[in-house]
């Protein structure tokens, strides 16, 4: 039989304000147990709920970059609960009237895999609402006791809702890491995904391909790695799958995947009896945001990702798989961005190296592009020395390298380490008169026909040259003499 | 709408109330009249109508993204049941 | 003479250092330390806090910076957090809870240099009308022992009538200001929702809460909605809105007032000596210069299932936060994680509590929620809207603010659907918002204090406490103390 998968996610996105959506209780990440958990987070009584105006303008910069539809009233409702990391014994969110409706959606790029093409797909956003995370439950043994850390608590959260319009768990990864670029980009999220800033629930289910009708679901809660996304899906796939074709049929829950087994099994507990009595917070009013302020926080978004993607396309004549790892974080297409105007053309040659040199050293040593050792400015420099033919690419990885070690500008390399192009033809004619008097085997071969042994010649003379020939100009010398 | 004995145990457990048998006889009785008074309500055509959460029609005041609340860490877990390491502590939680 | 002085006379006595605050404070903690035990009107009494704050007053007026209230001691009520005092909401739940900060409504008493006389018995988390279900134990009514004050401002009512204090706090959320001030004589105002700031304040049910002064005249009603009222950026739902003097309007003559009579106000249920002292009290203003119309509030009569639902659904919610984790009672003994919480819920909250508790939890539960919970909440329209109409027609409302007069401790406390219909004339003006008090106007067959009630438009408080004024200008029944007291 042939399965359909078929997959929702809701993403959790810490929204990076300095303080709590309804106290001024700081939210950096860190801190000693309970310091930043002030009455409000502690329920403690008669403290009352304060929002926070940063986390609706965040909320609407994310509704308005993905195209949806902003609530101009929306309405904060309490989710009735008892766990020991939710102190009031509810969590303030949005149901009925979330502050960002429907109509938006994300476009993806899914990687080409063994069996197929890359393609791009929309994926359709439900629906986002704000809300207040929990605090943490640390599960180290105090006695046989929990121990509740609630700085957390209180900290706003966008949840972000997709329809199930994805059909694989590769596109599932690339929703993720397209809408975890994203929040990034327009500034809203920080995106540490080790520090739990973004995380994902996914809902799964399987139906037998050519039908409409949705399978059962299971919900797997708190994917904090693209990796374990990925892995989760795969999982719950197969086994919803083989529970099917065994006879069995799937149950709705909620699942949590475990890395160490590599597989996710039922929450039985949080399971029980939910009936979350969700009922408007009579301590917040219905939050109003009107067309001015939708359209002042427009104004303030960025170029988003899609638009850049396609306008590097255009404007600079790149590659559409270019454009799309360019444009995957905001600095970085500042940064190409920056060096392709620095250049002044050539766009390509500053994307490869991007892509390529910049980004392996980067990676290598941990780093973020806004901390590369070398700026945009400073690698254009280098550039232009390839395209003026001062130095060949191969000399400029060298140059590069000592750049990035702290030896100061291209050019100032090049000099002190007399790395300089050989241009001048007559000291590239005794280069070449030498090899050709030193090998006279190969030249015999070569003239009768073997010309593969070009490539001897002029690794041969590069060699002796130091790599400091230009390429172009020795090929056509070297042909010259060759010919005899 | 009759309360049964077995909607006042569920309520008791979404509660999170301890209730005896004897007691989930007693709320029963008691639940059930102040339900008898509530039905009233159910005679009222109300189509059309808004409902009403708050007095004034009002809505929410935005406060500025600035921190404001020092750590007060000690005074807070001074009237706590139970800390240890600045963590509150709670039978075991299990996931 | 201390004991009967207005207000306004302590001030100036304190201006005029004719007294003390710290002589005036040690005259009512003595006097708490002699009646208090038969009245059991306050759960706390801190000596040396108050005192510490009578030297400070003292110091204070001796600089020449005192204002209007400072040096005089108010009783607060246990509603409010105060800093270092415990704060117990009259439960076991909070029996051991030592605040770590001021309620809005401390802060401003404090601010204003008034002394904290101590913390006021109450209902358990201000559910009730008798003052019979704090854990602390009942309060007595000062005019006969043997009744209770009313709830759940009870305790507040009590020592005010007994004269344990000049005047006291309360706080209002179907007519827990209004009904004990009514039940002990006293005049109380419950003020626009959104007047006083609720930060601090331990919930009942959120959108229904409103606290206010309890005192024995209109014009230290005024004096102490002064301190009281204003706008506080921690609650949300205050009101952001100019300081007002609520003094200003105090002898405006009462010529052509209108005052519109609500028909549902003096029907079935109402005991006739009630209406009899209502009528003298409404026939003492004619003579005032006012005229009364008839009016209707035809939804009057759904107020009390209204109220039952939306109260205990906000209250199953509010409560919520007393789990034995951070603070409050934990059980001694438990298994798991559930086992502490429904230990320590079961035990740590009365009957009453738990009784509404469990009614908010179902009217919010899965399937239930739109036939009670969105019922409830279109009908508060209509009932807002039975006022805003009625408001068209006059400038007050009056009425009885209770049905009867004191009744007997333990005589409702085992049929709650009884005590609840009390509730009857104070409710709706709770779910519209409005502003509403009590004021004495009488003696009932028993003797024993009938209240007028008096309910206004929106931020109608000043005209309101004109028109009390007035009357009490011109009668004395606000002066009537307990016999024996």
């Amino acid at each position: 039989m042939q399965w359909e998968v078929v997959i929702g996610l809701e993403t959790h996105a810490q929204l990076n304000t300095v303080s709590k959506i309804f106290s001024g209780a700081a939210t950096a990440y860190g801190a000693e147990p309970n310091t930043q958990a002030c009455a409000v987070d502690l329920a403690l009584p008669g403290v009352l709920p304060v929002f926070n105006r940063a986390a609706a303008e965040k909320a609407v910069r994310f509704g308005l970059a993905v195209g949806a539809r902003i609530n101009r009233k929306s309405v904060f409702e309490r989710k009735n609960y008892f766990y020991p990391d939710l102190p009031k014994g509810y969590q303030t969110t949005q149901l009925e009237l979330p502050i960002v409706a429907e109509g938006g959606t994300l476009r993806i790029q899914v990687p080409s895999t063994g069996s197929g093409q890359s393609y791009e797909k929309d994926i359709r956003i439900t629906r986002a609402h704000m809300e207040e995370d929990a605090g943490k439950s640390l599960h180290e043994d105090f006695h046989g006791m929990t121990g509740i850390d609630l700085n957390r608590a209180g900290t706003p959260l966008i949840e972000i809702v997709t329809e199930p319009d994805m059909r694989s768990s590769a596109e599932a990864v690339a929703y993720a890491k397209a809408l975890h670029s994203l929040v990034r980009w327009i500034g809203i999220c920080d995106g540490n995904m080790q520090e739990g800033s973004f995380r994902c629930d996914a809902n799964v289910s399987v139906r037998v391909k050519g039908t409409d009708k949705l399978g059962t679901r299971c919900e797997i809660k708190n994917l904090n790695s693209f990796k374990f996304l990925e892995k989760a899906i795969e999982y719950e796939i197969r086994r919803q799958i083989e529970l099917i074709e065994d006879g069995g049929r799937v149950v709705q829950e909620t699942r949590l995947y475990d890395p160490d087994r590599d597989e996710t099994r039922s929450m039985r507990s949080k399971e029980e009896a939910n009936d979350y009595r969700y009922f408007p917070d009579p301590d917040l009013l219905p939050l109003v945001v009107s067309d001015a302020y939708i359209e002042n926080v427009r104004g303030t978004l960025p170029e988003l990702p899609q638009a850049k993607r396609e306008r590097f396309i255009s404007e600079y004549s790149l590659p559409a798989y270019d454009a799309g790892v360019l444009t995957s974080a905001r600095e970085l297409a500042d940064y190409f961005e920056a060096t392709a105007k620095a250049l002044g053309g050539e766009a390509k040659l500053a994307a490869n190296w991007i892509m390529g040199d910049l980004s392996a050293a980067l990676n290598k040593e941990g780093k973020d592009i806004v901390d590369s050792p070398i700026s945009s400015v400073r690698l254009a420099g280098l550039l232009k020395r390839i395209l003026d033919n001062t130095i060949s690419g191969k000399i400029a990885k060298e140059v590069f390298a000592a750049m990035w070690n702290g030896e100061g500008e291209a050019d100032t390399v090049i000099e002190a380490k007399g790395l300089k192009q050989v241009s001048d033809s007559g000291a590239i004619e005794k280069i070449i008169d030498e090899i050709i008097a030193a090998n006279p085997g190969q030249v015999a071969e070569y003239r009768s026909g073997k010309d593969k042994l070009f490539g001897f010649f002029v690794g041969q003379a590069m060699k002796a040259s130091k790599g400091k020939a230009n390429p172009a100009q020795l090929n056509e010398i070297l042909k010259q003499k060759l010919a005899g | 709408m009759s309360l049964t004995l077995d909607d006042v145990k569920r309520i008791a457990i979404l509660a999170r109330i301890e209730v005896s048998e004897s007691e989930a006889q007693a709320y029963l009785a008691q639940l059930s009249s102040i339900f008898g008074l509530v039905e009233e309500m159910q005679a009222v055509d109300t189509r059309g109508i808004e409902p009403m959460a708050h007095a004034q029609d009002v809505v929410l005041r935005l406060r500025e993204d600035a921190v404001s609340e020092a750590d007060r860490r000690d005074a807070y877990q001074a009237v706590a049941p139970q800390v240890e390491a600045g963590l509150y502590l709670v039978p075991k939680v299990i996931e | 003479m201390m004991l009967n002085a207005s207000l306004k006379d302590l001030s100036d006595m304190l201006a005029a250092r004719k007294v003390s605050s710290v002589e005036l404070t040690q005259t009512f903690l003595k006097r708490i330390d002699e009646l208090n035990p038969s009245l059991n009107a306050f759960i706390t009494v801190d000596t040396e806090k108050s005192l510490a704050q009578a030297r400070a007053a003292d110091e204070r007026i001796a600089a020449g910076k005192a204002e209007q209230l400072t040096g005089i001691p108010f009783a607060q009520k246990d509603i409010f957090c105060a800093r270092d005092w415990l704060s117990t909401c009259g439960s076991k739940m909070l029996a051991n809870f030592s605040a770590p900060y001021d309620a809005h409504v401390i802060e401003q008493f404090n601010r204003a240099g008034a002394v904290n006389l101590g913390k006021t018995n109450m209902d358990e988390f201000a559910m009730g009308s008798s003052n019979e279900t704090s854990f602390f134990g009942k309060v007595k009514n000062p005019w006969d022992v043997s009744r209770v004050p009313g709830g759940s401002s009870g305790g507040s009512a009590a020592a005010v009538a007994a004269r344990l204090c000049p005047a006291a706090t309360g706080t209002d959320t179907g007519g827990s200001i209004r009904q004990p001030a009514a039940l002990v004589g006293i005049t109380g105002l419950k003020p626009t929702y959104g007047t006083v700031s609720r930060y601090g304040m331990i919930a009942f049910a959120s959108s229904l809460d409103q606290a206010g002064p309890m005192a024995r005249s209109a014009e230290d009603c005024a004096l102490m909605l002064n301190v009281m009222a204003g706008f506080d950026s921690r609650d949300s739902t205050s009101l952001e809105r100019e300081k007002e003097d609520y003094t200003r309007d105090l002898n405006q003559p009462l010529k052509g007032l209108k005052i519109g009579l609500p028909r549902e106000y003096f029907a079935e249920g109402l005991s006739a000596d009630v209406a009899r002292a209502v009528e003298a009290a409404l026939a003492e203003y004619r003579k005032l210069g006012a005229e009364t119309v008839e009016i209707s509030l035809p939804n009057t009569r759904l107020s009390i299932p209204v109220y039952y639902v939306l109260a205990p659904a906000e209250a199953s919610s509010n409560l919520a936060r007393y789990d034995g984790v951070r603070y409050g009672y934990r059980a001694p003994e438990y298994g798991d994680l559930t086992d502490m919480y429904q230990k320590s819920r079961a035990q740590g909250f009365g009957a009453e509590v738990k009784r509404r508790i469990m009614i908010g939890t179902y009217v919010l539960s899965a399937g239930y929620y739109d036939a009670y919970y969105i019922q409830a909440q279109k009908l508060r329209r209509l009932i807002a809207q039975d006022f805003e109409a009625a408001f068209r027609q006059c400038d007050v409302i009056m009425g009885p603010t209770s049905p009867s007069t004191a009744f007997r401790l333990g005589e409702k406390s085992d049929d709650p659907v009884s005590m609840y219909l009390s509730d009857i004339y104070t409710i709706a003006v709770n779910l519209a918002g409005l502003p509403g008090m009590s004021v004495p106007c009488g003696l009932g067959d028993n003797g024993l204090p009938v209240g007028l009630q008096i309910v206004g438009n929106y931020f109608a408080e000043a005209r309101m406490l004109n028109v009390a004024h007035q009357y009490q200008l011109a009668t004395d029944w606000h002066t009537r103390m307990p016999e024996g007291i």
